[in-house]
């Protein structure tokens, strides 16, 4: 009698749990999750055994506690009395500020390399091409270095600054220039401002009811110039110019009085937005490229201009390939604003996770605190920069 | 998946039990074991720390190093320098990374109580001051209101600025910057019209400019600044030897024991009982710090007496060009003053 070999049930459980497929899938996925808290509780467990062997706690107190370092640039209000607290904010001001003016200049710089990139005039679209092959390749600690060097070798020291105008003084130690006091009646004029942005939003919405019900069109964008720009500015006068400017003056070794920028910020600032809008160059270049050539002959063919097409055919379509790789480059502009410490520049690595860890010597304390905001700063970006891609991206039905 | 996990916390908690003891063998033995020293020192300051043109380390800080290594191993050269800034300088220290550290550090108490450190004895007693142009007509620090100061980051200079230009009611603008070097570069640059630190590493900083002459140094010392090294707290065995071998250096100059002598001094023992003592024929001092009776014998030969040391890196012959002040022996109208070895 032939006996048929029949398959051999499975010898054991564990073979069989793992060759069936999704059991498969969830005892890798629990494994992963044992390996990867395992290494987290290794880490965190050695930190603080460490720490109680040499017997250091962890604890938080050191933040009310006072710094007693001065600070250059502080936009608030700071002396070497205020609190280790303080100087952290004067440090997440100081990052901000640079972060925020780094994005608006690399995208203005950015778009325009970009736009160059696909000019068909050769020497725009080689300069254009020069500039980003020779900037996005060498780091951007060396250009940071680069510029702020540039500014204090090249400028001159306070007794011989470049004065512009007799109001504006530019020296290796800042650019001094004026500030504004303003006088009680300026708030009329500020008031008009707001109501003037107010007026326009709405207004705006109202004339493309009007133009799409009755195809009736107005000047939207002199109208809203009028409001915004215009009212108050006749009232500035009218009011007789409630702004007193305050000019810096040569007062023994440095100008004092207005308001001054620090090389340190200026070095910073420009070094970032340079290299990251290389990147964003690319990004724009290829996100225009990336509509079809179809849409603008269709367009001309419609007999819309060729200004109208970029603006209401290529750029929307462009924008939605371009958002997404230009978060990441947001993002990345704003944690290489850490190398701020390179020049001096006092940012929150500088402040709270430099003098003041070095000072009260709380590096695990100080430096989950920088994790934290940098954390923080990196969502904030990416979730605006979400928010207006779900805005712009194509709507599906 | 509640067996895994609890499993996973044993054999972390086993894991971590093997690493924290391995961490506390003595550092005595662990620099034995390895067979060469962890320095901690600077990333240069010409004088105290920094490698000469074949990159070999040279300074007073340096001969220090070197020193303990002569008591501890045998040979001065078995060091291995670590440079640090002085943001990173303790966190090296504390981790085991460095095993001592002679890096122009001021002993203050946050940083012997909080920081965790046992110091050792001072070896230069210093003051902070302020380099300036000559060309500025300044005499003296209370003028330097508004002035724009560079201060190294992470030092005490930059407190003792924030406290003299608070005490004083004067402004100022502080150009912190991270190494020396920058500040150096900062300064030459004019984009700072003041350098401020200790008063002998301005010394070595104005030595190292292009035109030394064109620069002063204002007679105001603003601070007391007694520098020393410092090993990790909880090592009294390896404070010991560090402390001890300090204290030898300064002892062998007042004994008037040079390197020229010393083979000489330790053939015998002759009738001076401290020299005796300290080099070893008599008494054994150095078993006692867990090392052998020559230990000091080794330190003299290889590096030489205090005095030495100080003559040959940063004395009035030297670039540097320091006299001794404060750092004369206490028999010289100094306050050098070493503990006895007895």
């Amino acid at each position: 009698m032939n006996e048929v070999a029949l398959p051999q049930p499975q010898r054991n459980i564990v073979s069989r749990l793992w060759n069936d497929k999704e059991t498969r899938q969830v005892i890798i996925q629990i494994l992963a999750f044992v390996v990867i808290f395992a290494f987290f509780f290794i880490m965190v467990r050695n930190a603080i055994t460490n720490l109680e062997a040499i017997g250091k706690d962890i604890s938080m107190d050191f933040l009310s506690q006072p710094s007693n370092y001065d600070i250059s640039q502080s936009l608030i209000e700071y002396s070497s009395r205020s609190t280790h607290l303080r100087a952290m904010t004067v440090g997440i001001i100081n990052t901000l500020l640079v972060a925020v003016f780094g994005i608006a200049l690399a995208t203005v710089i950015g778009f325009l390399l970009g736009v160059c990139r696909l000019s068909k005039n050769w020497i725009v679209n080689k300069l254009a091409y020069v500039y980003i092959e020779y900037v996005r390749n060498v780091p951007v600690l060396l250009h940071i270095l680069l510029v702020h060097g540039i500014i204090v070798n090249s400028l001159p020291t306070p007794k011989n600054a470049v004065v512009v105008n007799e109001v504006a003084f530019l020296t290796n130690r800042g650019f001094f220039i004026p500030s504004p006091d303003f006088q009680p009646l300026y708030w009329v004029v500020a008031a008009l401002f707001v109501i003037g942005v107010i007026f326009s939003l709405r207004f705006r919405k109202y004339a493309q009811k009007v133009q799409d019900q009755t195809g009736k069109h107005y000047p939207v964008f002199w109208i809203c110039f009028g409001a915004i720009v215009g009212v108050p500015f006749i009232m500035y006068f009218l009011l007789g110019s409630p702004i007193v400017w305050e000019i810096p003056e040569l007062k023994g070794f440095n100008y004092s009085g207005g308001l001054v920028i620090r090389p340190e910020f200026i070095a910073l600032w420009l070094a970032l937005s340079i290299y990251t809008a290389a990147f964003i160059g690319e990004i724009v270049r290829a996100g225009i490229s990336a509509v079809d050539w179809g849409q603008n002959e269709a367009a001309a063919a419609l007999g819309v201009t060729r200004g109208r097409t970029l603006s209401l055919v290529v750029i929307p379509q462009a924008l939605r390939i371009i958002i997404p790789p230009l978060t990441s480059q947001y993002l990345n502009l704003a944690k290489n604003s850490s190398l701020a410490i390179a020049i001096g520049y006092m940012d929150i690595v500088a402040t709270i996770g430099g003098i003041t860890l070095n000072q009260t010597g709380r590096e695990m304390e100080c430096m989950a605190i920088v994790l934290t905001l940098y954390l923080i700063f990196s969502l904030l970006i990416s979730s605006g920069m979400n928010w207006y891609n779900n805005r712009i991206k194509l709507v599906e039905r | 998946m509640k067996v895994v996990k609890t499993a996973a916390i044993a054999a972390t908690l086993s894991l971590t039990a093997a690493l924290s003891l391995g961490a506390q063998a003595s550092t005595l033995q662990d620099v034995q074991a390895r067979g060469e020293l962890n320095c901690v020192v600077t990333t240069g300051v010409a004088g105290f720390a920094a490698p000469d043109e074949n990159g070999r380390w040279e300074g007073f800080d340096v001969d220090l190093c070197r020193a303990v290594a002569a008591a501890v191993l045998g040979d001065a050269e078995k060091v291995k320098f670590i440079p640090t800034s002085a943001k990173t300088r303790f966190t090296i220290l504390n981790s085991g990374e460095g095993d001592i550290l002679f890096r122009n550090t001021t002993e203050t108490m946050s940083r012997d109580v909080d920081l965790k450190l046992t110091f050792l004895p001072v070896n230069y007693y210093d003051g902070q001051g302020f380099l300036i142009r000559k060309e500025l007509g300044i005499t003296s620090a209370k003028d330097l209101d508004g002035a724009s100061i560079c201060i190294q980051t992470g030092t005490t200079t930059e407190l003792n600025l924030a406290d003299f230009f608070r005490t004083t009611g004067i402004s100022y603008e502080p150009v912190a910057v991270e190494t020396n070097e920058e500040g150096i570069t900062n300064y030459s640059a004019n984009r700072c019209d003041a350098y401020t630190t200790d008063a002998s590493a301005l010394a070595s900083i104005r030595a190292a400019l292009e035109d030394p002459s064109a620069h002063i140094i204002l007679p105001e010392i603003i601070s007391k600044e007694p520098l020393g090294g410092a090993v990790r707290q909880g090592d009294d065995q390896w404070a010991d030897i560090g402390k001890w071998v300090v204290n030898a250096m300064i002892n062998a100059e007042e004994l008037g024991v040079t390197q020229a002598n010393v083979a000489k001094l330790a053939s015998k023992a002759g009738n001076n009982p401290s020299i005796n003592r300290l080099l070893g024929t008599e008494s054994n001092m150095g078993e006692m710090v867990g090392l052998d009776n020559a230990w000091a014998v080794r330190v003299i030969a290889a590096i030489g007496n205090y005095g030495e040391s100080f003559d040959r890196h940063i004395g009035p012959n030297t670039p540097i060009g320091l006299s001794r002040g404060l750092n004369a022996l206490w028999k010289d109208g100094g306050i050098l003053y070493a503990a006895p070895i007895r």
